[in-house]
């Protein structure tokens, strides 16, 4: 009981932190006036694929690969087993946007406008604070890279992708596009096609990093479209923390976000990922990110989804050796006018493999909150365990949420089980709380933090904050509460 | 100071439609109300109307405690100067735990009491004990998966613990069987003081076998029809409410 306690007085003092957290409304949806120096203008065909791949100076290797991704991308529809994707101007995105020659290792020689942008997004002063490493992509390309020196002397590679393919071009090849492949579906196809930054993190064999290292993607031109591609390498025995943060300023026009993330954890490797997404409004985010998971390494995605207008997201881990675990806890707000289909697959095909993933969802006014799940297991896979639990709060009378669970159980030993709640904050439910001497604010909030509790050690401090007044602000906006 | 409700010539109406049609009532501190009344008479729809529940629109009159006007407050304010309402049907708020709701809510009706949580769990404990409720309680979702007789003594545990002056029970027997009721009646009269005034909402007259009260109103049609001590409430049990008139 005692342990409890202590939890109730944690509770306490972060109502009391948010009663007094001042955060400014508006602070990422901002854009600066920056031109790109380079850019391949609106659309998409072999001829800005060249163009990419020739700007970059990449090998003849890449190129060919990006032409026959492109191929892929045109030969595939438009998925349509999920959210409405009409509002994506394929013909008028941009899908190449240079900001500058330079990736500085110093934000002194990062162009100013820039850095101002990134220095209002706390990025510089994170990096000081947290990070063993930090990465720093603005439209197409990465523009600052560091990583601190002791990592450095233990081997550790970090940079943009683009920076590791002409510095390690070896080890880039041997993971590019291995967990995804550019066949994986049209999105895939098109990252493949017209990638441009992420991060290449290489740890190796038994180094394990206590700092998390990050990459911070921004946006800043109007109906463009950021393709990075992303790749962590846990060699076996080490552990390592990635985190990214990704805004945009919001415009009338739709912009285009399609990344890759592919991790390889190595046997006896730790790898988390977390990401926490602020797109605007104005964003369709559809990234595909996947895990191979070899032999007793364990896998973490954590994801906050925060923005967009329309998010497709189920990051996946591959169990690929024995007694390889993953846990997912994906946290998705669905705000007015936006859909957020989030999920997890996990794939079990080796024996002893386990995976537990849970998904919450806050859906406001009419936002629609999915959950959409994989959970396979091969048969061989004995004794491998999973289970999945999705727990949905809806916040006006006209929210919602749906659940689809998908189960392919082919071994008899393996266990499984999922559970699903759905709660409200509905005027009975303020009305209650506030019957009994609690503010809208601190019933409100009070509801929130309630239903993220069993997550809140999961996830950044930072992020439950934010959450939390995301939800407040659109709550005022709407006058949905009292 | 002896606390007093005044309801004054109290109006309110619910999606436009009017329920209560001028209700005069004062409830103070040392007194015990029966409000009695058939089935649409408005019974519930006073009880929300004290609290401030946001659906219902209160269109003339007014309710003051102590001297302050409480006809424009909001719930929260309403609970602060000391008025409680326990609900016919709670609504459960998955999420909120318990113990950390009610903490909450202690602190925002008495600023003034520097009580540590530790001694502040030890006196729930007690009271738990006595409405009948078991400790785990204290770690679960406000009413999430209660039954209707758990609901029904979280509530009684609610007003022991927040101490409010004006407290109005709306139908607290319903969903308690005989032994939870009499655990439930118990706590009331404990807590019943010189310092607390009841308004006790019911339709039958089972509850006040439990407690006594002095005063007996029959509502009627959105207004108060008739004033009297126990007998009134006996006689309804005999003959209904079809002989009052308003």
């Amino acid at each position: 009981m005692e342990v409890e306690y202590s939890k109730d007085a944690e509770m306490e003092k972060l109502l009391e932190d948010l009663k007094n957290s001042n955060v400014k409304k508006e602070d990422w949806e901002f854009h600066d006036n920056y031109k790109p120096v380079y850019s391949t203008g609106n659309g998409l065909n072999r001829k800005v694929v060249e163009e990419i791949s020739e700007i970059k100076k990449e090998p003849d290797w890449m190129r060919r690969f990006r032409l026959k991704a492109l191929e892929i991308f045109e030969s595939k529809p438009v998925p349509t087993w999920g959210p409405d994707l009409s509002g994506i101007d394929w013909e008028n995105t941009n899908y190449y946007n240079r900001p500058d020659e330079v990736n500085a290792n110093n934000w002194d020689d990062v162009p100013d406008e820039i850095k101002e942008t990134f220095n209002k997004l706390g990025v510089p002063e994170m990096e000081q604070k947290y990070l063993a490493g930090s990465v720093a992509q603005y439209d197409s390309e990465g523009v600052y890279h560091s990583l601190k020196k002791v990592w450095e002397d233990k081997g550790v590679v970090f940079m943009d992708l683009d920076s590791a393919l002409r510095e390690h071009p070896d080890l880039v090849k041997d993971y590019f596009c291995k967990a995804v492949p550019a066949t994986d579906n049209k999105f895939a196809a098109l990252n493949a096609a017209v990638w441009s930054g992420g991060s290449f993190l290489y740890v190796p064999k038994g180094v394990k990093i206590d700092m998390p290292l990050q990459t911070y993607f921004r946006m800043n031109g109007e109906a463009t479209g950021q393709f990075e591609h992303t790749i962590v390498v846990a060699d076996e025995g080490s552990k390592v923390h990635y985190i990214e943060g990704c805004t945009a300023p919001r415009y009338d026009k739709n912009s285009l976000h399609s990344a890759i993330v592919e991790i390889y954890v190595k046997k006896n490797a730790q790898a988390r990922y977390t990401s926490v997404q602020n797109w605007s409004k104005s964003v369709y985010n559809m990234p595909t990110k996947r895990a191979w998971v070899d032999e007793n390494a364990n896998m973490e995605w954590v994801g906050g989804s925060l923005g967009s207008k329309v998010t497709m997201l189920y990051p996946s881990s591959y169990l690929r050796g024995p007694y390889a675990t993953t846990h997912n806890l994906n946290v998705s707000l669905a705000g007015p006018g936006t859909v957020k289909d989030t999920g997890a697959k996990a794939l079990h095909l080796a024996p002893h493999t386990s995976s537990r993933i849970i998904a919450k969802s806050i859906s406001i006014e009419d936002g629609k909150a999915i959950y959409r799940g994989l959970l396979r297991m091969n048969k061989g896979a004995e004794h491998s365990r999973s289970h999945v639990q999705c727990d949905a709060l809806l916040i006006n009378d006209n929210s919602t949420s749906y659940t689809y669970p998908h189960d392919e159980i082919y071994e008899p030993t393996a266990t499984f089980g999922h559970e699903a709640t759905v709660g409200r904050i509905g005027t009975e439910e303020l009305t209650y709380l506030r019957s009994r001497g609690l503010s809208e604010d601190e019933a409100s909030s009070m509801i929130v933090l309630g239903f993220l509790d069993d997550v809140m050690k999961e996830i950044p401090m930072e992020f439950a904050v934010e959450m939390n007044r995301l939800i407040k602000l659109e709550m005022n906006k709407l006058g949905a509460v009292g | 100071m002896v606390p007093e409700l005044k309801i004054k010539d109290l109006k309110a109406s619910v999606e436009d439609k009017e329920i209560l049609k001028g209700v005069n009532l004062t409830v103070k501190g040392g007194e015990m109300h029966a409000l009695m009344g058939p089935n649409g008479a408005g019974k519930s729809t006073l009880g929300n109307v004290l609290i401030g529940h946001p659906n219902y629109k209160i269109t003339g009159g007014s309710i003051v405690l102590d001297g302050i006007d409480l006809t424009d407050k909001t719930p929260e304010e309403r609970a602060r100067a000391g008025l409680f309402l326990a609900f016919q049907s709670p609504v459960a708020v998955v999420g909120v735990k318990l113990s950390t709701f009610l903490r909450t809510a202690y602190r925002q009706t008495h600023p003034e009491d520097k009580v540590t949580l530790t001694e502040f769990y030890d006196r729930m404990k007690v009271h738990m004990k006595k409405v009948g409720l078991d400790e785990s309680f204290m770690s679960r979702s406000v009413n999430d998966g209660f039954s209707g007789g758990e609901r029904k003594r979280f509530e009684i545990l609610q007003m022991v613990m927040l101490r409010p002056k004006i407290i109005i029970l709306d139908e607290i027997d319903s969903g308690l069987d005989v032994d939870a009721l009499k655990l439930v009646a118990d706590e009331i009269r404990d807590y019943y003081s010189e310092n607390v005034g009841f308004l006790i909402i019911t339709h039958y007259q089972r509850i006040l076998k439990n407690i006594e009260p002095q005063f007996v109103h029959v509502l009627k049609d959105g207004k108060i029809a008739v004033d009297g001590d126990n007998k009134l409430s006996l006689r309804i049990e005999e003959e209904g409410y079809d002989w009052i008139k308003n």
